[in-house]
């Protein structure tokens, strides 16, 4: 009895964020979804835009602008959680080892992720301008000054076709800082006891990083991955700061989406797109949900 | 078994919010703009009162103060009124219009709203968006002040949906007068060729990238450029209604020699805005630069004196055409304040008003009764060639192309700088061409 009325008092807690999440979330994805399956016809000249159901998925997939643009998201997602993971995890360790002023070091690297994307783009589209030789200015000009002239490059607008690789520089400027926290947090939660006692039984600090230390980071990597992996997917105030609205080379499927919806006036192709894009950071976050949920579980008995 | 209870209870939340959310069916309304009759003018001296909120991308430099030499005179005019300035940054508006589509799929519109006169505003008038101003034209004084020529290009089926303000012109070519004359150049290249051939003397000279370029759009109005020098007017104006098309030798010729005009032009970011090429001329780090003649007001800023730092001329190829694009303003369907909206769109129309705003913005006056002799040089020059040569629209500024076709174009054009590659290209423009015409 008791408890039911518990349950009762408890929903009706949660009921307003049921309601806010139930309509703002899950009834806009349905919107959209739908959106996604229209068919479309010109109001003046009936010529038909899209079929309608699943052909309009078809028609987007099958388009070599949007696999290039998909193809461009995988290269800076690749890029960009190897980089944010590797330099996290090194200045991470190098605080920990107990710098003098760490303090100073650790706002340092945070510093980046308190501006905003859009900021950070307007100066980064100058650090990357693309030209070369006397009309160097950016970090083409550093590397100049320098007498690095070679490694001279026109980032994410030269030709090669991993050129969205440069892109990923100033987002993993920007969040490695945030890695570096979740690692950090991480190496002060395991007792200094354990390290003694590797110490003691002859393991050296090498050994006690691969052996010990690192597998406790296990679960903070995967939430590190998986954050900035969906952070990557989304990204588009970055890239359109940078590279700006029409750009073939930098064009992912959120820049698209905008141009679509805001360019072309295209709501059904948008919405499809934005229905592949939910899809796909699906793909990474359900699994880690379930896996998490399934520890959690776990650990509660 | 509690979890289970919540778990239903919670579906059964979220079932009766989609059913209510269904309930709340909005009814798309119909377009209805079928040709409505021109009523008289109904206007109150002093104004028809309340707020008149205007949406513009005038936010800084020349835009701002010719928008606020506009608002001054509008509030000794209508001092009922009461004018709300509702101005988004960023340059040619693209910002701006993402905003103001939003706000036009939200049933709130502004009291009036910028748009590039021609093109651009089919989208919003097949949308239904905004309103015919036959009256406001006609008590204007209609074709008595307004070329017919530019009338008609505002002309759909019968009504005219926009009040023009002003006037830009996209086809010329700003040069740095010293690098000229250290080149030994002393005369105005006829076509091309004979402007390549000009390029190749500055190169000697030790100016390494004769022409610059900026972001994707500046590349769209250079290519535009050549598209009429090697179509010419018919040819080229035939490119909007299907009568040339878009893979024709000729436009293989124009992708050809635009390819040429690149590799003596800078390496441009994509997302680079015009004053960056403009500033290279300013700078004499090239000699040349094309763009629309908003590009005054920059050297104006820098102090540099027409004729003695800088001088212009038609893009080479394209003397004797003006290539158009006009700002205009517009009566969404839906104001709040129409009456106060009818003030603005008289004012912005009147010849007082374009007099005011395009001194201080330093484009022309779309009315013919402006007298020229209070513009500055390179204006009256302007004015004179608007009356006298044949009028192409511009595709980069939304007066030939709606804004669909206008960013297919871009990325196309922006692929094409990546790549160099003149097949894709003109297949590029072709698809887009099909696409947008059918």
């Amino acid at each position: 009895m008791r408890k039911s009325r518990d349950g009762l008092v408890g929903f009706l807690f949660v009921l307003p964020s049921i309601i806010l999440v139930g309509i703002f979330v899950y009834w806009f994805i349905f919107k959209n979804v739908s959106t996604s399956f229209d068919r479309v016809t010109t109001r003046a000249t009936k010529r038909v835009l899209h079929d309608g159901g699943v052909s309009n998925y078809s028609q987007l997939l099958g388009s070599p602008d949007y696999q290039h643009a998909l193809f461009n998201l995988l290269v800076l997602t690749v890029v960009f959680v190897a980089g944010t993971m590797l330099f996290g995890l090194l200045w991470a360790i190098l605080l920990e080892k107990g710098v003098t002023a760490e303090g100073v070091f650790r706002s340092i690297y945070l510093l980046p992720m308190a501006i905003s994307f859009i900021a950070a783009g307007i100066v980064w589209r100058w650090l990357l301008a693309p030209g070369k030789g006397d009309q160097a200015s950016g970090l083409n000009q550093l590397l100049a000054m320098l007498g690095l002239e070679r490694f001279q490059s026109g980032w994410w607008q030269s030709p090669n076709s991993f050129s969205m690789a440069a892109m990923a520089i100033p987002a993993i400027w920007q969040l490695s800082g945030y890695v570096m926290a979740l690692f950090l947090a991480g190496f002060r939660g395991i007792s200094e006891d354990q390290r003694e006692a590797a110490r003691i039984d002859g393991a050296s600090e090498w050994k006690i990083y691969r052996h010990v230390l690192f597998p406790q980071l296990s679960p903070i990597a995967l939430s590190a991955l998986i954050i900035i992996g969906h952070m990557s997917m989304k990204m588009f105030d970055l890239i359109y700061a940078i590279a700006g609205q029409n750009s073939y080379k930098a064009s992912v499927p959120s820049t698209m989406m905008w141009t679509q919806l805001f360019q072309q006036g295209d709501p059904t192709a948008a919405a499809v797109n934005a229905t592949i894009l939910l899809v796909l950071v699906a793909l990474i976050v359900i699994p880690y949900l379930m896996y998490t949920n399934k520890t959690e579980k776990g650990m509660r008995g | 078994m509690r979890s289970r209870n919540v778990a239903s209870a919670a579906i059964a939340g979220l079932v009766a919010v989609a059913l209510a959310a269904c309930g709340s069916n909005t009814q798309t309304g119909d377009t209805g703009n079928a040709n409505a009759p021109t009523t008289p003018l109904q206007t109150t001296s002093g104004g028809a009162g309340g707020d008149v909120g205007v949406f513009t991308w005038w936010a800084a430099g020349s835009e701002k103060a010719g928008l606020d030499a506009l608002v001054k005179l509008f509030n000794e005019k209508y001092p009922n009124d009461k004018f709300v300035n509702l101005a988004v940054a960023g340059g040619a508006g693209s910002n701006a219009k993402a905003k103001l589509a939003s706000d036009l799929q939200n049933n709130q519109p502004p009291d009036s709203f910028q748009g590039h006169a021609g093109a651009e505003l089919l989208d919003y008038i097949d949308k239904g968006q905004i309103e015919p101003v036959n009256d406001v034209i006609k008590a204007l004084g209609g074709e008595s002040v307004f070329p017919k020529d530019l009338l008609d290009r505002l002309t759909v089926e019968g009504n005219i949906y926009s009040v023009p303000s002003n006037i830009h012109r996209a086809n010329v070519v700003w040069a740095n007068a010293a690098v000229l004359k250290k080149a030994g150049i002393n005369e105005v290249p006829k076509d091309l060729k004979a402007w390549m051939a000009d390029m190749d003397k500055v190169k000697a000279s030790g100016v390494s990238t004769p022409l610059s370029v900026s972001g994707t759009w500046t590349q769209v109005q250079l290519l535009e450029n050549v598209l009429i020098a090697d179509l010419g007017v018919d040819g080229y104006s035939g490119l909007f209604d299907g009568k040339t098309k878009w893979d024709s030798d000729q436009v293989k010729q124009a992708v050809g020699d635009y390819k040429k005009l690149l590799s003596y032009a800078n390496t441009a970011s994509d997302g680079d805005d015009w004053p960056v090429a403009t500033d290279m001329v300013i700078d004499g780090k090239a000699a040349y630069n094309v763009m629309g003649d908003w590009a005054v007001a920059e050297f104006n800023d820098k102090g540099k004196k027409q004729g003695q730092d800088w001088t212009w001329f038609p893009t080479p190829g394209t003397d004797g055409v003006f290539d158009f694009l006009a700002d205009s303003f517009t009566l969404p369907k839906g104001a709040k304040n129409p009456g106060g909206t009818k003030d603005w769109l008289m004012l912005i129309g009147s010849a007082e008003g374009q007099k005011a705003f395009n001194l201080a913005k330093g484009s022309i006056p779309a009315r013919t009764d402006v007298p020229a002799s209070d513009f500055p040089a390179y204006q009256q020059d302007a004015m004179k060639a608007f009356k006298d040569n044949k009028i192409v629209s511009s595709i980069a500024h939304g007066a030939a192309v709606s804004l669909a076709w206008n960013a297919d174009i871009s990325t196309a054009v922006s692929k094409f700088y990546a790549s160099k590659d003149e097949n894709q290209l003109v297949s590029d423009l072709a698809a887009a061409a099909k696409k947008n015409l059918g």
